[in-house]
């Protein structure tokens, strides 16, 4: 089982230094520098708190991602359940005795650092979901007893930051997992009648929904009718960003920004203020940065031996790009508003943490490309 | 070998990656649809987002919320709102701030501080907050800045509202005050948060401040759009906000005039209250303050002068001041002693003005003492030795039980005011509890005599007395006016029901009832009596008669003759400092003696005697004699106590009849 051990053995520290991957790294480092920028221009233009807390966790989190990135895959493997158990714990923990804010339970008070273990379980479910279908076989992976356990792996987290409430979240989760279950094989057909079942059982799940939830959504359909309203962030991020133009008003000249017309613009209407200060070039610019990035990480699990760092690459990559464009058709006014943060560029540590915690994985996965997991 | 293994393994492979090949695809053409959102948004339209971005900005003023009032029983306005005239200027949308300030100075007259002042406002706000000049312009003021008004672009003269307190110091501690909301203030209260602007006034104390979210009402709510100067250009919506609920109280403005005239320049409290209702008709602490003044920010000199005022006008004495009851505490003492069957009325002790016990001497207010005296004639008299002796037989444990019954050493209005004492009616296992010693039988004496460890506030004995004025039944006070609230006719009812109850069920023995469970059932407790035998309450409202109307009583020089307003009473007079033999010796005249070390006088009544309805306590502090200086101010009181009765049921039957 372990005759490749004497292989990894021999790869030196600085042979592992060379086979990380730069094009990721350096187009990490530089999305760090762009949202540190953004979050100097939401503070307006002054180093103030969301500027200094942003730039030292992108400093913390990114050292920390390169020093994971030497464990070896086998590690992320072994402790794939483990992960996930640890942050569903968290879940439960913050729904029972979380902090509340804007009226979600959805923090939990690490004394060093407020989590919101929601924001882990984007890539906890994905780890999770690597580790079962590594040891699947292609024709169990439809069996009844191999859909039901994927199954309540995602249901239960779902249902817990459901019921914090923060819906946003929830969607995004579901989404990852629903991805990773159809790229390790799962047959279409089961997604097509869970999506007929969904699409009946409709109108009962709005029915559950909060009252400002429902608005969201409605206005969203409609988002002129009540321009003070709900409807006035789609409204004023759709104005910033089209004011912006092909070049942009320029860096920390926008006008929207600072005039206290965007909420939340730390958060998720980062992409509206980058957006509108930086034009079309701009704003397409960043979109090749995450392109490039995602490219990258595909790469790097076509080139993966073992089915579990595979899988867990691809299925990254495509959270990431999921991330990437519900928030940004959301800002565009493509999509209801739903909290959805941008990976990287958008204030808030707990989202970085797993973002980078992926990345690393990603890392380990090139550096340990040659290996087998029993 | 690939994990896995074999055919399997392979397909498993081959089934990943066709799919993620598929979902790139899927994600080229997602990207391309949010480039080409971008591009519609940034490149074809960026025309109309541009001057959307510009020129319609949508903006909203808040308007400050109107306070409910405040009414006394017969509709006076006690707090109100008055119409104020001020100056607002909206930074932004003036050409040069700098110039219009000055003008504004020179026209205004703003003094050099006030100016820093304003110019500190400025720079602590965004540029398109309203900017407050003046709260408050003066007529001409008002006029000045209309006739300079085209040379002042920006300054803007705007009629707002401002409360008023039209009764000026007369029911400041009653009601409170209102002052600018202060950062406190919004962290503790999310209906202050929720409504706040620059400027807004919230009740600091007292009613004000207990009533803030019924008072405070909802904003008016101004949206306008706005262009990249900030420039009004139309307004788009005006929802206009709620004024506060106004509450009514059940108090009576002239009474409580009354009771500001008769303290002046005195300090002390006067509590008026309906025996049956229990409604507070008036409730004044002296000395008194105009709460106007904190309506603008307080002056320094004004602050100081209530600050440094030895008699401490910010005391709230009905309810936050406590003292020894003095003698007014007998009638309970003596009570407690009937009730408990440890004297008989018929029990006669001899007074040579001191009595020598547990090797100590106690001294009786009159030197040369009463002679033989019984329990009548010891409340008449307010005879301190025979209260020694009752009390020594009945203990300082049951004293406590009818006490706290009667109202003493507990909130009366429970949650109203904030800052509302308790008071301390002593036991032996309270000393033990709290000052870890033993209780000694000296002190029962003194207890008896209503000083020593016992405090109250003037309300409570207020409280105390109604409730042995209506003949020993439980109410429940109230200040703030409810018409659905029981009527006297009923509630006179419902007390005879109970007393008739109590007659017939011989189980009952009350004065034994554990205090524990007595507090759990207070409610309940209402209009329910507080006696075991009515006789014994009797005797002592008798007894109480007999010290204002009869001669020898203590407060026989304050008696009104005319049945129509004619009262009982108990004087007390609570010493604050121990007499010293020397003291005693020199028997100096009040004047001689310096303010603090001045006894305390006190007086409670109930009248008319015949079918009484109303019951009084009056405190001065350091005043001297309660028969003197508290029983007299009671006298003046009654009459038009009683003259306001009529009144007083009259606007009570037109409120029924409205229903």
């Amino acid at each position: 089982m372990f005759k490749e051990t004497a292989l990894s053995g021999q790869t030196t520290f600085f042979q592992k230094l060379r086979s990380l991957d730069y094009i990721l790294l350096v187009c990490i480092l530089i999305l760090g520098v762009i949202s540190s920028l953004a979050m100097y221009a939401t503070d307006g233009g002054e180093l103030l708190y969301h500027t200094k807390s942003h730039v030292l966790r992108f400093i913390v989190f990114f050292v920390m991602m390169i020093i994971l990135s030497f464990f070896n895959i086998r590690f992320w493997h072994a402790t794939g359940y483990l992960f996930y158990i640890i942050v569903l714990g968290l879940l439960i923990w913050a729904s029972l005795y979380g902090i509340t804010a804007s009226g979600s339970q959805r923090w939990v008070d690490l004394y060093f650092i407020n989590l919101q273990p929601s924001e882990l379980m984007k890539i906890a479910i994905i780890v999770c979901f690597a580790k079962f279908y590594h040891r699947a076989q292609i024709n169990q992976i439809n069996n009844f007893k191999n859909l039901l356990v994927p199954m309540m792996i995602l249901i239960l987290p779902i249902l817990l930051v459901v019921s914090q409430p923060d819906l946003g979240t929830s969607i995004l989760i579901a989404l990852s997992g629903i991805i990773v279950l159809w790229l390790a094989g799962i047959n279409l057909k089961y997604f097509i009648y869970s999506g007929l079942f969904l699409l009946i059982s409709m109108p009962f799940v709005i029915a559950f929904l909060k009252p400002y939830q429902k608005l969201r959504i409605l206005t969203f359909f409609n988002p002129d009718k009540d321009p003070l309203g709900a409807g006035y962030q789609i409204i004023q991020s759709k104005i910033a960003i089209g004011s912006g133009g092909l070049t942009g008003k320029g860096f920390l000249k926008g006008t929207q920004g600072y005039l206290e017309f965007l909420p939340e613009k730390h958060t998720d209407f980062i992409f509206t203020l980058f957006s509108e200060e930086h034009g079309f070039i701009g704003s397409l610019a960043l979109l090749f940065i995450y392109g490039v990035i995602i490219y990258r990480v595909i790469d790097i699990g076509k080139n993966a031996r073992s089915f579990f760092g595979k899988l867990f690459c691809f299925g990254f990559a495509s959270s990431i790009f999921v991330f990437i464009t519900v928030n940004m058709s959301m800002v565009l006014g493509l999509l209801p508003i739903v909290g959805s943060p941008l990976p990287i560029m958008s204030y808030g540590g707990s989202s970085m943490l797993a973002t980078m915690i992926g990345f690393s994985i990603v890392m380990s996965t090139k550096i340990y490309q040659k290996q087998l997991i029993a | 070998m690939f994990d896995g293994g074999g055919d399997s393994g392979y397909k498993k492979l081959s089934t990943v990656n066709r799919r993620m090949f598929i979902m790139t695809a899927a994600k080229l053409v997602i990207f391309g649809g949010i480039i080409t959102r971008l591009f519609s948004l940034q490149i074809n339209e960026n025309k109309k987002y541009l001057t959307l971005s510009d020129k319609n900005r949508l903006r909203e003023w808040r308007l400050p919320p109107v306070r409910g009032d405040f009414e006394d029983f017969f509709g006076n306005k006690i707090a109100s709102n008055l119409k104020v005239y001020q100056l607002h200027v909206v930074p932004e949308q003036v050409e040069d701030f700098r110039y219009l300030m000055i003008r504004l100075r020179d026209i205004l007259d703003i003094d050099s501080k006030t100016f820093k002042k304003i110019l500190k406002k400025r720079s602590q706000q965004k540029s398109w907050e309203t900017l407050i000049i003046s709260e408050n312009l003066s007529w001409d003021q008002f006029a000045k800045i209309n006739f300079y008004l085209h040379e002042l672009s920006g300054a803007k003269p705007v009629l707002s509202v401002a409360r008023n307190y039209p009764y000026d110091e007369k029911f400041t501690h009653l009601l409170g005050y209102v002052a600018q909301a202060s950062e406190k203030d919004l962290i503790e209260n999310e209906v202050i948060k929720k409504s706040h602007v620059p400027g807004l006034r919230v009740g600091k104390i007292g009613l004000e401040k207990t009533y803030e979210n019924q008072l405070i009402g909802s904003n008016g709510i101004q949206r306008y759009e706005v262009n990249a100067y900030g420039k009004r250009i139309n307004q788009i919506d005006f929802v206009e906000g709620k004024k506060g609920t106004n509450i009514k109280l059940t108090v009576d403005t002239e009474i409580q005039a009354q009771c500001n005239e008769l303290l002046k320049d005195k300090a002390g409290s006067i509590c008026v209250m309906d025996i049956y209702t229990g409604e507070l008709i008036a409730m004044h602490s002296s000395p008194s303050f105009d709460p106007n003044l904190f309506l603008y920010g307080i002056s320094h000199d004004n602050w100081n002068e209530i600050l440094n005022n030895p008699k401490k006008p910010l005391i709230n004495r009905s309810i936050q001041g406590l003292y020894p009851p003095g003698s007014t505490i007998k009638p309970i003492v003596a009570l407690s002693a009937l009730e408990n069957d440890v004297i008989s009325t018929k029990f006669k002790v001899n007074c040579t003005g001191k009595t020598e016990m547990y090797g100590q001497t106690y001294h009786c207010w009159k030197d040369t003492g009463h002679g033989i005296v019984n329990l009548r004639d010891a409340l008449k008299v307010s005879c301190d030795t025979f209260f020694y002796e009752m009390s020594r037989r009945l203990g300082v444990d049951r004293l406590n039980l009818t006490a706290k019954k009667f109202g003493l050493g507990e909130k009366v209005f429970n949650g109203t005011y904030n800052e509302e004492k308790e008071g301390l009616i002593p036991s032996t296992q309270w000393k033990k509890n709290a000052l870890g010693r033993g209780w000694v039988l000296g002190e029962t004496l003194i207890t008896g005599i209503g000083q020593g460890y016992m405090q109250t506030t003037p309300l409570q004995l207020c409280l105390m007395t109604a409730q042995l004025a209506n003949g020993g039944f439980k109410i429940k006070p109230k200040i703030i006016y409810d018409k659905k609230s029981d009527s006297y006719e009923k509630i006179k009812a419902e007390m005879e029901k109970n007393r008739i109850d109590l007659l017939s069920d011989f189980q009952q023995d009350d004065a034994l009832v554990d205090f524990s469970l007595e507090k759990k059932k207070r409610d309940t407790d209402l209009y329910k009596p507080l006696y075991r035998n009515q006789e014994n309450v009797k005797f002592v409202l008798e007894a109480m008669f007999a010290s204002t109307n009869e001669v020898r009583g203590t407060s026989y020089s304050s008696r009104i003759s005319d049945k129509k307003y004619q009262f009982a009473g108990k004087t007390g007079t609570s010493q604050v400092k121990k007499i010293t033999e020397i003291q005693r010796e020199l028997d100096l005249d009040i004047s001689q003696i310096p303010y603090e070390e001045r006894d305390h006088a006190l007086f409670v009544a109930f009248g008319p005697y015949v079918n009484p309805r109303y019951a009084l306590s009056v405190f001065v502090e350091h005043g001297g004699a309660g028969s003197s200086a508290a029983a007299p101010l009671a006298k003046k009181l009654f009459k038009t106590i009683v003259d306001r009765h009529e009144e007083r049921e009259k606007i009570r039957e037109k409120s029924l009849m409205e229903i």
